[in-house]
């Protein structure tokens, strides 16, 4: 039987019962949009994963590609958003070849739905889906439970209030493709400054009929981090060193095979750090 | 009837260590007079100074009521500016609280002159702050407090109180919301704690890098500089920060703006 593992549920819950409290799982808050315009459909998504009050990434990414034209916005369970539209995604893209057509925005829904409503909500997937099929443009929320709306404009997650209320004063039904860009990020800059479990950039994600997808990474930041007033270098020696050791090359190839790369910096992705 | 093994008898299932008993059907009503409103406060002395600051984002949950409500006040100035005081009290946590610990030790410090018709000092406040606040102990007020000022040598002077009145002086201290990414910080940088002074001997012999009382312009860096930082860290700290600088010239209110997401 595929799927997850329930048998330490009994065990957890005579645990709990008994006042042992459940792990915490990474970042509910959140704040992602969508806006259907003329010819396409806009979703973005702030960038900060908290855990409980603490900041856990300043620019995490919640826009999950589900196929070319299909894009997903996750709030929730960090982990559950991005297996579940990974999972979705795979079977999306088996279906596809399966029919020899291209994925349409509803048959993803569906599936995100059904898989979630079989989770009785266990899964704490709040998904915005968004795209362009053959029939035309598509924007849905998914909640956790299996509920889905259609909307031509949606808010979800902690800040889908201060979102929504850009949304409510400023939408027209007749927007372009810049007009709802700028007024997703709009409201998800009302998120960042209103909701403390969102903040740090934008990001935008523009999906049209007839043209590649767009995904705009950091399409705004509107809090860069300042520079210390203060210089935090030690000088060399300022840390106590109690024992040292020196292992060399020739020694650890006992343990572990040892491969010579060509010293081409390139070869490793760079970690993405502060300043 | 006791059981053998030790366990409570009435077959309430596996006697966990952690399990406590608990009254079944039983309506339990609640009252919480107590909120986290978040905000972080730090104090530093030096030499002839002592520096107070806090962050002025006020919170409940995931909103942000204001983001300009100060958590460092004057005590026992002339009016209601503060014209004239020479203590700084901060406080963090409850802020209703807050207010009122502030108004209850302001009206003490100022009758406190009219009767003796001299200022308090720091350290009979001090003393006076504790007792405050153990008069409530089995209903506390929700707060951590800093006391700062110039003791009567001229010397900066910082007390810090757990809510039911137990105080210590000291030389820095961090409160609040961010008061565990900030603390080890200033450990670091006022008291040179896993410092060692380079090249003064091997491994376990070197020599710890001697902690003395800082310039006040490098306190008041260090102290925008922790309050930027935990910024981009705590969810609850930001909008503005406040410093008060306590010298024998009077006490400096200064205002920076802070990183509002």
């Amino acid at each position: 039987m595929p799927g997850f593992d329930f048998s330490n549920y009994n065990r957890n819950a005579a645990l709990h019962a008994r006042g042992v409290p459940l792990p915490k799982a990474t970042s509910t808050g959140t704040t992602i949009v969508g806006c259907i315009y003329d010819k396409g459909v806009v979703i973005a998504a702030d960038t900060r994963a908290t855990s409980g009050p603490i900041v856990a990434d300043k620019n995490c990414e919640k826009l999950h590609y589900i196929a070319p034209k299909i894009w997903c916005a996750g709030a929730g369970t960090a982990a559950d958003t991005e297996f579940t539209t990974a999972l979705i995604s795979s079977n999306v893209e088996l279906h596809s070849l399966s029919t020899g057509r291209d994925p349409r925005v509803i048959t993803c829904m569906t599936m995100l739905k059904q898989h979630l409503f079989r989770y009785q909500g266990h899964i704490g997937a709040y998904l915005v889906v968004a795209g362009v099929d053959p029939t035309g443009t598509g924007l849905y929320t998914v909640h956790a439970h299996g509920s889905t709306d259609k909307l031509p404009y949606v808010t979800m997650g902690s800040g889908s209030l201060a979102a929504m209320s850009v949304f409510e004063s400023t939408w027209q039904p007749d927007l372009d493709r810049d007009g709802a860009v700028s007024l997703c990020a709009e409201a998800i800059k009302a998120g960042i400054f209103n909701d403390l479990g969102s903040g740090s950039n934008v990001d935008v994600c523009v999906i049209e009929k007839d043209k590649p997808t767009q995904l705009l990474r950091n399409y705004e930041k509107p809090n860069e981090r300042g520079t210390k007033e203060r210089n935090y270098r030690f000088p060399r020696g300022t840390t106590a060193v109690l024992n040292e050791r020196v292992i060399n090359k020739e020694d650890m190839k006992k343990y572990v095979t040892i491969e010579n790369l060509s010293g081409d910096t390139n070869l490793a992705e760079n970690m993405e750090v502060d300043s | 009837m006791t059981s053998i093994m030790g366990h409570p008898a009435g077959g309430e299932g596996i006697g966990y260590s952690f399990s406590q008993p608990t009254a079944a059907n039983v309506k339990q009503h609640g009252f919480y007079p107590y909120t986290d409103n978040g905000g972080s406060t730090l104090g530093i002395t030096g030499s002839d100074f002592a520096i107070l600051a806090g962050d002025t984002r006020s919170t409940s949950g995931y909103n942000i009521n204001s983001r300009m409500v100060p958590k460092v006040f004057k005590i026992g100035g002339e009016d209601e500016t503060g014209e004239g005081a020479q203590i700084v009290l901060s406080v963090v946590g409850f802020a209703a609280d807050g207010d009122a610990l502030r108004e209850r030790l302001d009206a003490m410090v100022k009758m406190y002159k009219y009767k003796h018709g001299k200022p308090m000092s720091v350290s009979a406040c001090a003393q006076r702050l504790s007792t405050i606040l153990y008069e409530k102990r089995f209903f506390p007020y929700y707060v951590h407090a800093i006391l700062g000022g110039l003791d009567e040598e001229g010397k900066g002077a910082l007390y810090s109180y757990d809510p039911v009145g137990s105080y210590e002086r000291e030389q820095c201290r961090a409160a609040g919301a961010a008061a565990s990414l900030i603390m080890p910080f200033l450990d670091n940088q006022v008291n040179f704690k896993n410092q060692y002074i380079p090249g003064s001997g091997e491994g376990h012999a070197l020599e710890a890098k001697k902690a003395e009382p800082l310039p006040q312009a490098t306190v008041e860096a260090l102290v925008r500089d922790a309050f930027s930082s935990a910024v981009e860290r705590h969810i609850e700290v930001g909008d503005h920060l406040q410093v008060m600088i306590i010298t024998r010239a009077g006490i400096q209110e200064v205002f920076h703006p802070l990183k509002k997401d």
